[in-house]
């Protein structure tokens, strides 16, 4: 008791600066240094809350929240109409998906959502967990947006659209294109030169190559090259190939993970008798992966950013219909706010990803020390 | 023993030739089989094959050339007209946004924390949306700019409005000043490859493409006419003056505010790995802090900088490929608009894959090139 009672004198005594003023401090260090930092200073951070001021005066302040009809946007002053949005979310969310289904849209984004926000947990990080963790996931949103298999009316892709498509997209595109780029990956390792340079080919010719150059040709000259029963549906046919593009990066990012591995290690295995995929398996893969991983974040925010692209060749993904929420009629003056409405839900998705990818690198380099 | 081992080595290598010898069939039954395919569904289209409908007239028109075009072209010189618009759009976008993504990149790794933020705000802004939705909302926001006659201007000598950016220029024709482009560059190749210090190649450069301007101006600016064209209303549309439609503009805004972002990324993490202690030296030796940055810090992080940011101009090339989006009639919509009116898909499509394999191998050509230059001579 006595000491405790010691120990808080003593903190008593050497005060630690309190929050408040450690964040005085730094600013005075790194903002307010010399006169000429602080002129900068309040130039630059005068600007900054100028824009803000600007913003939070268009979209919170002088903003119509809901309104019954066009009209009462159109008074002098007033800021951005989110009504739009209040009419037209559901068209953006979900496309031509039947309107009295549009809780199984909702359930089966939810799902692919849960699936991502899961994987980025330690504890999902193994081969054993995540590839169940992503088929349940994908099967999940595919029984719910496709319905028949389920006993619910049953809605064709053609119907598909919105947030629900992009993600979608999405997630097959990574599912599928994760173990191609694997394969790819293995292929260019491979000791047989007609294995490895059928790889090298594939790899370095669609990366040269605009990836919608790649979704075009599988969208309008695959059915050209393929007899009929080969062809299917055009959607798999651009995710086949939006897949493939993932894969011939994603496997020159796990030939980097490769390179990190010391030869040694495929050597000790073989001296413990160990077979080539044993080793392959469940010694190298493992650190492949763990090495591979900041680099393989960043692929999967950009497969998200680069989902939009399909609009291009013709799918109602989520610019689409944003296009389409405010194309015709009465809500046309109100693109801004649908690509604001829009672009914060790519921004959230893609900022977020995309900051743990920073943490676990730096994790990562923490680790390594 | 030693026998089960060369054994199995034996029935290994032979294991090994019967999968590679499998491959090389499949491969031959695709091509093949592709092949035939494509051979009954053409006749079946009543397409016949070949390159010659490059010489048949288009009948059609599009929305942006730097040369004199017309309805009665070939087709082969609107895939060149097309190929040169996207050279030209990805190699101005390349120049801007590299000259952006250094500022931003450069003030992202100041001291100053107002600047650090601001700069952290313009990468975290444009780096996380799509570049298609930037391209949209750019080219709608530019549409619904005023028209001609209430254009937003600036002392009348350049223009905005929802025809696009009118601005004062030499007053050269767009072959001239294309080629005059491609002269510069060329010399900019020429440069790099002689081994002479960075900062005398930069000097030759700048001094030799400011010759050939001047050279051009007085030969082809006809008697009488002023050197600079500066744009006029006449009526509803705009005379002289160097014109952009809005949809390069759209596409050039887009482009330079992702790309940039990008580059300020990857230059502030070449700036963020120079050693400390080359730069405490420098201090040491009293240098002042403009002679380190340009002497030790720059140099040194642009060893770093190069490969990631060659990866990033080969990424600008790829990406006017959007321009489709908004009408821009780069190398991608000139194609697919071909397709649509000839069907000749086969030919059209290894037109344009050949024209980007090219773009790619030159592109890492010159970074290589470029690469090469950075490296420490001692090395």
């Amino acid at each position: 008791m006595a000491v405790v009672s010691a120990s808080d004198t003593s903190t008593e005594m050497v005060k630690a600066p309190s929050r408040m003023s450690r964040f005085i401090r730094m600013l005075q260090r790194r903002a307010f240094a010399t006169p000429a930092d602080t002129a900068i200073s309040v130039m630059v951070f005068g600007l900054l809350l100028y824009i803000l001021w600007l913003a939070v005066d268009w979209a919170l302040v002088r903003a119509v929240w809901s309104a019954q009809a066009v009209d009462q946007c159109k008074v002098d002053g007033a800021g951005a109409c989110w009504s739009v949005i209040d009419a037209r979310h559901r068209l953006i969310l979900f496309g031509l998906y039947p309107f009295e289904e549009h809780w199984r849209s909702t359930a089966a984004c939810i799902s692919i959502i849960a699936t991502v926000v899961l994987s980025c947990v330690p504890a999902f990080w193994s081969a054993r967990r995540l590839i169940p963790l992503w088929i349940v996931g994908f099967a999940a949103y595919y029984l719910l947006m496709e319905g028949s298999l389920i006993g619910l009316p049953q809605v064709t892709t053609d119907q598909w659209g919105g947030l629900s498509l992009t993600l979608f997209l999405f997630s097959s595109v990574v599912l599928l294109g994760m173990p191609m780029g694997l394969g790819l990956a293995l292929m260019r390792r491979s000791k047989m030169p007609v294995v490895r340079l059928t790889a090298t080919l594939i790899i370095d010719f669609v990366r040269s190559l605009p990836l919608l150059t790649t979704l075009f040709t599988a969208a309008v000259i695959l059915p050209i090259l393929l007899p009929e029963w080969l062809q299917g549906d055009k959607i798999w046919r651009v995710i086949l190939a939006f897949a493939l593009f993932f894969a011939c990066y994603q496997a020159e990012v796990f030939r980097g993970g490769f390179q990190a591995i010391p030869k040694g290690q495929w050597e000790a295995g073989k001296a413990l008798g160990l077979s080539q995929w044993t080793v392959l398996f469940d010694i190298v893969l493992p650190q492949v992966f763990r090495h591979a991983l900041p680099a393989t974040i960043n692929m999967v925010v950009l497969t998200f950013k680069e989902t939009a692209i399909v609009i291009i060749i013709g799918f109602f993904e989520m610019l689409a219909s944003a296009g389409a929420a405010f194309g015709t009629g009465e809500w046309a003056p109100y693109y801004l706010e649908v690509y604001a409405f829009v672009g914060l839900i790519y921004w959230v998705f893609i900022f977020s990803l995309g900051q743990y990818g920073e943490y676990l690198k730096n994790r990562m380099k923490v680790d390594r020390r | 023993m030693a026998a089960a081992t060369a054994q199995s080595r034996k029935t290994a290598q032979v294991r090994r030739l019967l999968i590679q010898a499998v491959i090389v069939i499949a491969i031959m039954v695709i091509i093949w089989s592709t092949y035939t395919t494509a051979q009954t569904n053409l006749n079946a289209l009543g397409i016949t094959g070949g390159y010659a409908f490059l010489e048949r007239a288009t009948g059609w028109s599009y929305s942006f050339s730097l040369l004199p075009r017309s309805v009665d072209d070939t087709y082969l010189r609107t895939l060149t007209i097309g190929f040169i618009n996207t050279l030209f759009l990805g190699s101005l976008c390349i120049v801007l946004s590299t000259v952006l993504g250094f500022v931003i990149g450069s003030i992202r790794d100041t001291s100053n924390l107002a600047l650090q933020t601001i700069a952290s705000a313009y990468v975290q802004l444009f780096r996380n949306l799509p570049l298609i939705l930037q391209l949209v909302f750019w080219y709608a926001v530019f549409i619904h700019l005023p028209g001609p006659r209430q254009a937003h201007t600036l002392g009348d000598i350049a223009f905005f409005s929802n025809r696009g950016l009118m601005l004062p220029a030499l007053n050269l024709s767009g072959e001239i000043a294309l080629i005059l482009l491609l002269g510069s560059i060329l010399l900019g190749v020429i440069v790099l490859l002689v081994r002479i210090s960075v900062a005398r190649a930069l000097v030759i450069w700048a001094s030799g493409t400011a010759i050939a301007i001047a050279v051009c101006l007085l030969i082809f600016v006809p008697q009488g006419e002023s050197i600079v064209s500066v744009p006029a209303l006449k009526g509803l549309r705009f005379l002289g003056g160097m014109q952009m439609t809005i949809e390069l503009v759209a596409m050039i805004v887009a482009i330079v505010l992702y790309s940039s972002a990008y580059i300020a990324e990857v230059v502030r993490g070449g700036l963020a790995e120079v050693p400390k202690g080359l730069i405490e030296a420098g201090q040491a030796l009293g240098l002042s802090g403009r002679t380190i940055w340009s002497r030790i810090k720059l140099p040194m992080a642009l060893r770093s900088i190069v490969p990631p940011l060659g990866n990033q101009w080969i990424f600008v090339m790829k990406a006017t490929t959007i321009g489709v989006a908004i009408g821009f009639s780069d190398l991608f919509m000139i194609v697919s608009t071909s397709l649509t009116q000839t069907g000749q898909t086969l030919e059209l499509i290894a037109i344009l894959m050949g024209c980007f394999l090219l773009i790619n191998f030159a592109l890492a050509q010159l970074v290589d090139l470029i690469n090469r230059r950075m490296q420490l001579k001692a090395h």
